[in-house]
């Protein structure tokens, strides 16, 4: 369909209405300029908005991230891409102890307002160094926003929110929906971050879900569906601000939790949800909680053995038929 | 430098090295927690590159930063009430020692990582460039902090970028206790690796206010016109350990009494001499530098502690930290 368009193009083009709208926002990464991005992601950035606002840089990803600290704190708004989000221990100084920390300890002083994004899971087949889902390390980290879009109106919604925003975003682009299409958004679309959404309705069981598991959960929904069994998905979108309002509403129609989540299992964020329905919303809840999550081994090479580790629909739907049964 | 300059240079000079023993009496009296890492003996290069920047030019520092907080503007009441967990602190007793920062005069910031704070001055020089407002951005740092990748990468791209920012390394000799001639593979750790970016790399007697001041000025003026960062390596000495808890007993004693002889703020006397500053002149600034010092111990001494809800303000921007909606 003519009219749809991929979560790649949401990228650049949720990137794009921004660097239009102010000219404080600039780009920097490693060939995100003339080459579009290794995913393509920046692709016509360099073309529409020049060397000057879409800069190349060496492969050098703390001064990436750090030169990007630098200019948010002097007045830029600078969009930093690190690659894969693998590469984000090599800047997570930057990460974990300069750019959220920055505004607290100076006082409220200094604001940072940057985002870093990068690409993030797996499903492609790319080995252990380039295929974790790192968003939860991103979790441990006072200061930081965590976005993570599922669809492309998400991408360009979130990724104005993301760059509007004063604080600093790092900002989660799953590799294994870059190819995935969706309606687009209109224009001025701005989807405020720690919004959960509710992607499908279902009495029975809430899913709550995050990127490239929002897709793996509906299929799960569908499959259910024809069991008699209705699930209800909420789409995180965001870890920090983390939107419970809208799981604890959901639990109070359906009673039941899953959490789908492509990270390990431990430390995971699921955990965190969990823990707050828990200590909050614990009389919501008639069964026990299903945390759907990856095993805690390096992200295998081979398909079969990747399917292994990562949730499938499969994974998902014998937890929630678990539950039902409860 | 004419005599008034110089006078006002080394008045500076006094306040930080009275602010620093202040500092250490107050420590040892237990109204500082903590650590703190005084410069006691780096004035000079505070002094002298503050001298040579403009108002609006961008300064990151490390832990060891009181000098420059106080060089570029922070008053010696804000940063003892810092150091002192008052109210009133530079940083609302959120900072402490290691992390005075007075944004509104351009002081961004000290960083206790060594050497992260390099990238970031790169960052601010991009940012000065693109907006094209004729800043530049210095960052000091020590010795130490040429052998983190940090400071390789942060070269690296400011000059492929060709940006406004000096890198000021402190060359004090040591480490925390470790000489860095032990673990360095070339004998000027800064100034010898800038040819490798294809930048210039000079050597300045840190000590010498004049010296650094002029040093400065040239690369400032290089990096304004488009030319390009710069490596500034000064030579200097700390007066104290690397930190409270070190009494610094590694240092040969005939090192430690060369250095002591070559203290910046007796090199400045002598040139106030030379230019024929009378010595009541001098003791005057003097006596002007030692009450500034004294009304901020009592004013910091008298400043009321933070309201602890202040704990959980200052993570975003809209000034509180919540995690969830
Ligand atoms: C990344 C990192 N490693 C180690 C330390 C611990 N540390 C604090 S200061 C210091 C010595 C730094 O020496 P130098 O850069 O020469 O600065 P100086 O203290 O002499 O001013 C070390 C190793 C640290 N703060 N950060």
């Amino acid at each position: 369909m003519a009219d749809m368009i991929t979560y790649r193009e949401a990228v650049a083009e949720g990137i794009a209405r921004e660097m239009r709208r102010d000219a404080s926002v600039v780009c920097l990464g490693e060939d995100i300029g003339e080459a579009g991005g290794v995913f393509k992601t920046t692709a016509g950035l360099w073309a529409e908005f020049g060397p000057e606002r879409v800069w190349d840089t060496p492969i050098s990803e703390q001064a990436i991230v750090g030169a990007a600290m630098g200019a948010a704190m002097t007045g830029m708004r600078p969009v930093a891409e690190i690659m894969f989000s693998d590469f984000l221990a090599c800047c997570w100084d930057y990460i974990a102890n300069e750019i959220p920390k920055v505004r607290y300890m100076t006082g409220g002083q200094v604001t940072v307002p940057l985002v870093v994004r990068t690409a993030n899971g797996g499903g492609l087949g790319f080995g252990a160094q380039h295929s974790q889902a790192t968003e939860n390390w991103a979790l441990t980290v006072p200061g930081l926003k965590i976005a993570a879009p599922a669809t492309p109106a998400d991408v360009i919604g979130m990724m104005a929110a993301a760059i509007r925003s004063d604080d600093p975003v790092v900002f989660f682009e799953h590799k294994g929906l870059l190819a995935s299409k969706g309606t687009p958004a209109p224009p001025e679309h701005v989807v405020e971050l720690g919004r959960a959404a509710v992607v499908r309705e279902g009495a029975d069981v809430t899913l709550v879900a995050l990127a490239s598991m929002v897709p793996v959960a509906l299929r799960a929904a569908a499959r259910l569906a024809q069991e008699g069994v209705e699930a209800e998905v909420v789409d995180l979108r965001c870890l920090v601000p983390l939107d419970m309002s809208t799981v604890l509403a959901s639990l109070g129609r359906t009673s039941r939790l899953v959490t789908v989540e492509e990270n390990p299992y431990q430390g995971g964020w699921g955990a965190t949800v969990v823990s707050v329905v828990a200590d909050e919303g614990f009389a919501l809840l008639d069964a026990p909680v299903r945390r759907v999550a990856g095993e805690c081994v390096p992200l295998p090479f081979a398909d079969a053995l990747e399917e292994e580790v990562i949730p499938t629909v499969d994974k998902v739907v014998a937890a929630v038929r678990s539950l039902a049964a409860y | 430098m004419d005599s008034a300059e110089l006078l006002a240079r080394y008045e500076q000079m006094v306040v930080i090295r009275r602010t620093e023993k202040a500092a250490h009496d107050l420590f040892l009296q237990g109204l500082v927690k903590g650590t703190t890492h005084l410069a006691a003996g780096h004035e000079a290069i505070a002094v002298g590159a503050s001298g040579a920047l403009r108002d609006d030019d961008y300064v990151f520092a490390t832990y060891r930063g009181h000098h420059h907080a106080l060089a570029r503007g922070a008053t010696p009441e804000e940063c003892l009430a810092e150091l002192m967990s008052r109210a009133t602190g530079l940083c609302g007793a959120k900072g402490g020692s290691m992390h005075l920062t007075k944004a509104s005069t351009g002081m961004l910031g000290s960083y206790a990582i060594v050497g992260a704070h390099l990238p970031m001055a790169v960052g601010a020089a991009w940012s000065a460039r693109m907006r094209g407002s004729g800043q530049i951005a210095v960052a000091f740092f020590g010795d130490g902090a040429t052998n983190i990748g940090a400071f390789h990468e942060a070269l690296n791209l400011a000059a492929v970028w060709k940006l406004p920012v000096l890198f000021v390394c402190e060359n004090n000799l040591y480490m925390e206790y470790t000489p860095i001639a032990d673990v360095t593979a070339v004998d000027r750790p800064a100034a010898d690796r800038a040819p490798a970016y294809g930048i210039p790399g000079e050597v300045v007697d840190g000590n010498d206010v004049v010296a650094v001041q002029e040093a400065v000025a040239a690369l400032a003026r290089r990096a304004r016109a488009g030319d390009g960062p710069a490596v500034l390596e000064a030579a200097t000495y700390r007066h104290f350990g690397h930190s409270r808890t070190d009494p610094a007993t590694y240092r040969p004693a005939e090192e430690v009494e060369r250095w002591l002889k070559h203290d910046p703020l007796d090199l400045a006397r002598g040139r106030l001499t030379e230019l024929g500053v009378p010595a009541e002149t001098v003791t005057e600034a003097d006596e002007r530098a030692r009450d500034v010092v004294h009304r901020a111990v009592e004013a910091a001494k008298s400043a009321p502690p933070p309201d602890p809800r202040e704990a959980l303000t200052d993570v975003w921007a809209d000034g509180g930290a919540a995690w969830r909606t």
